[in-house]
């Protein structure tokens, strides 16, 4: 019997929806290897509050960390408490979410603790009495399977993949030493566009290719997000022609995404392009080509002049949500 | 300022995958190989850093097979002025054993950075860079778009969710590179020329025990067969009735 220590993020105070994500992984792996789910939560002083609804998406115990140089991330302090508090509590699994903040604090928890690292899964199990995982490779054009060969592994599981169900557990709140290491200091953080969404994490995902023809022309493609409520994406080719951020790519050298309506507008569909976003729930492409590569993954196509039909697109969306 | 920089063979990103026979790797049959895409921007970074302080090394590390010297080649082509290849005739799917090997070979370098790219494309792991700075004791900033060097201390961003990081560190420091760091030059025929003679120290990677086993590798399960739901946009109306009604997304 092990039990999992799930990590969680918050940021100014308040959990992000990953950690809710994490702690429901937690919970099913948990309950494979018949033992119980701490969440731990860091901050800076006050953040307890934020662990308080976690008892309902499987957190047993609620582990707090506080400390004032928590409020951003700390990685070398976050890694540290994690590794002491994994040290001390016979875990079999500690799981963060593979978000920016846990692609760079999965690793440096694994290497406290000198455990096997498995990144960015999409699926965790129990099995022989070890941990095994699923994850893609190469961009998502594989799929591979782990098996941790050591008594404790580190697992950062891909955001948007482990929907949160319900659960009653206690989530009894409790406070944990806090270890601080300032050997990096995150002294500021920048917001992008206010309320803009980051597209490895949004439910839809709107991208434009070179199909638009030019930079100006990706107003088409803001407009179809914001009536879809959705984050904007680009093709490499776009980013490498410096229209757009690299924030935005799309692909085996950008991001991979997974959310539930990915609108390809102008993308002809490289390979390394498809590997990025092929794991999306429904996949419209719209595009002049009707050989384009892009409509042998998407599930629904238009043919024809993106300029004549995107607009008519965001217009009908933009009612079809009203009404 | 003396700087290594931690590159990775990897497969092209074009490259269609077949899976090998064993059911656990990929078939390598026809495959080309190519610097990691993200160790480039740190190459670079690494160029551009020596040429700013007016001087000093770069040496380029890699952890591979004998065809790994290709890879160290191309950066002593862009102009870094030495490699060291530590062989391994396979590299293990184990970070942390990678990451033992690395930093076994950097520990009495005198190195004021090590640069990784911030991920490989591979195995998207973006695990060995952060790992290497633990088990070295240094600071580490991950997948940097942007980096300050002033004297003994460095400012550099990273993107995060919404937002970008801006974090403080002191050198020696570990630095794992995001496209858009800078843009890599292509290495011109005199540097080809020149790279030729330049030395590359080949030894044996004292890896650490590698406990994260590949159990199977396969392709992922093809999409089902999508429809053209027409042509122009004359076919919208129906395309959101579609994702309103069977698709259910809207």
């Amino acid at each position: 019997m092990a039990n999992v220590l799930a990590v969680t993020e918050q940021r100014d105070g308040a959990l992000r929806k990953t950690s809710h994500e994490v702690v429901w992984a937690a919970r099913q792996l948990a309950d494979a290897m018949g033992g119980t789910v701490d969440a731990l939560v860091l901050g800076a002083p006050g953040v307890d509050a934020a662990g308080a609804k976690l008892g309902e998406v499987g957190a047993d115990r609620v582990l707090v960390a506080e400390d004032a140089s928590f409020g951003r991330y700390s990685p070398c302090g976050y890694a540290g408490t994690a590794a002491a508090v994994a040290k001390a509590g016979g875990y079999g699994a500690v799981l963060v979410a593979a978000t920016a903040a846990g692609k760079d604090l999965a690793p440096r928890i694994a290497a406290r603790l000198a455990a096997p690292l498995g990144t960015d899964v999409t699926g965790v199990a129990f099995a022989g009495g070890k941990v095994t995982a699923t994850r893609p490779v190469y961009a998502g054009k594989a799929v591979q399977q782990l098996r941790f060969d050591a008594p404790l592994a580190v697992v950062s599981v891909r955001p948007n993949t482990f929907a949160p169900g319900s659960a009653a557990k206690a989530g009894a709140p409790s406070k944990v030493p806090a270890v601080a290491q300032a050997r990096v200091v995150v002294r500021e953080v920048k917001a992008a566009g206010k309320g803009k969404l980051d597209v490895a994490e949004a439910s839809v995902v709107v991208s434009g290719g070179r199909g638009l023809k030019g930079p100006e022309h990706f107003a088409l493609v803001e407009s179809l997000a914001k009536a879809l409520g959705a984050a904007v994406g680009a093709s490499r080719a776009v980013v490498d022609a410096g229209w757009r951020p690299h924030a935005e790519q799309v692909g085996q050298t950008g991001k991979t995404v997974s959310p539930q309506l990915y609108v390809a507008v102008g993308i002809s569909g490289a390979i390394q392009h498809l590997a990025g976003m092929r794991t999306a729930k429904v996949i419209v492409a719209i595009n002049k080509d009707k050989d384009a590569p892009i409509f042998q993954v998407a599930d629904y196509g238009i043919v024809g002049d993106l300029f004549e039909i995107v607009p008519r697109l965001t217009e009908e969306i933009a009612k079809a949500k009203a009404g | 300022m003396k700087i290594a920089v931690c590159v990775k063979r990897v497969p092209d990103t074009e490259t269609r995958i077949r899976i090998g026979g064993d059911g656990a790797s990929i078939d390598e049959a026809g495959v080309k190989f190519i610097v990691n895409p993200y160790d480039e921007f740190a190459i670079e970074e690494a160029l551009q850093r020596r040429e700013k302080a007016g001087g000093g090394e770069v040496v380029v590390v890699a952890l591979g097979p004998d065809a790994a010297q290709e890879t160290i080649r191309s950066a002593l082509a862009m102009g870094a002025d030495r490699g060291v290849l530590l062989k391994t005739d396979r590299i293990p799917a184990d970070a942390l054993a990678v990451a033992q090997a690395l930093a076994a070979e950097l520990k009495d370098g005198g190195y004021d950075l090590v640069l990784f790219g911030k991920m490989a494309v591979d195995d998207y792991n973006h695990g060995v860079g952060p790992m290497v700075a633990e088990l070295l004791g240094l600071p580490c900033v991950t997948a940097i778009s942007k980096l300050e060097l002033d004297g003994g201390k460095g400012v550099a961003e990273r993107e995060i969710e919404g937002g970008v990081e801006v974090a403080e560190f002191a050198l020696p420091a570990v630095l794992t590179a995001e496209k858009g760091l800078n843009t890599p030059r292509y290495p011109a025929l005199k540097g080809i020329m020149a790279a030729k003679k330049k030395p590359i120290e080949v030894k044996p990677a004292a890896l650490g025990e590698a406990r994260v086993a590949v159990t199977g590798l396969a392709l992922p399960p093809d999409r089902k067969a999508g429809r053209i739901v027409g042509e122009g946009p004359d076919a919208v109306t129906e395309l959101v009735r579609l994702l309103r009604t069977e698709a259910k997304v809207l």
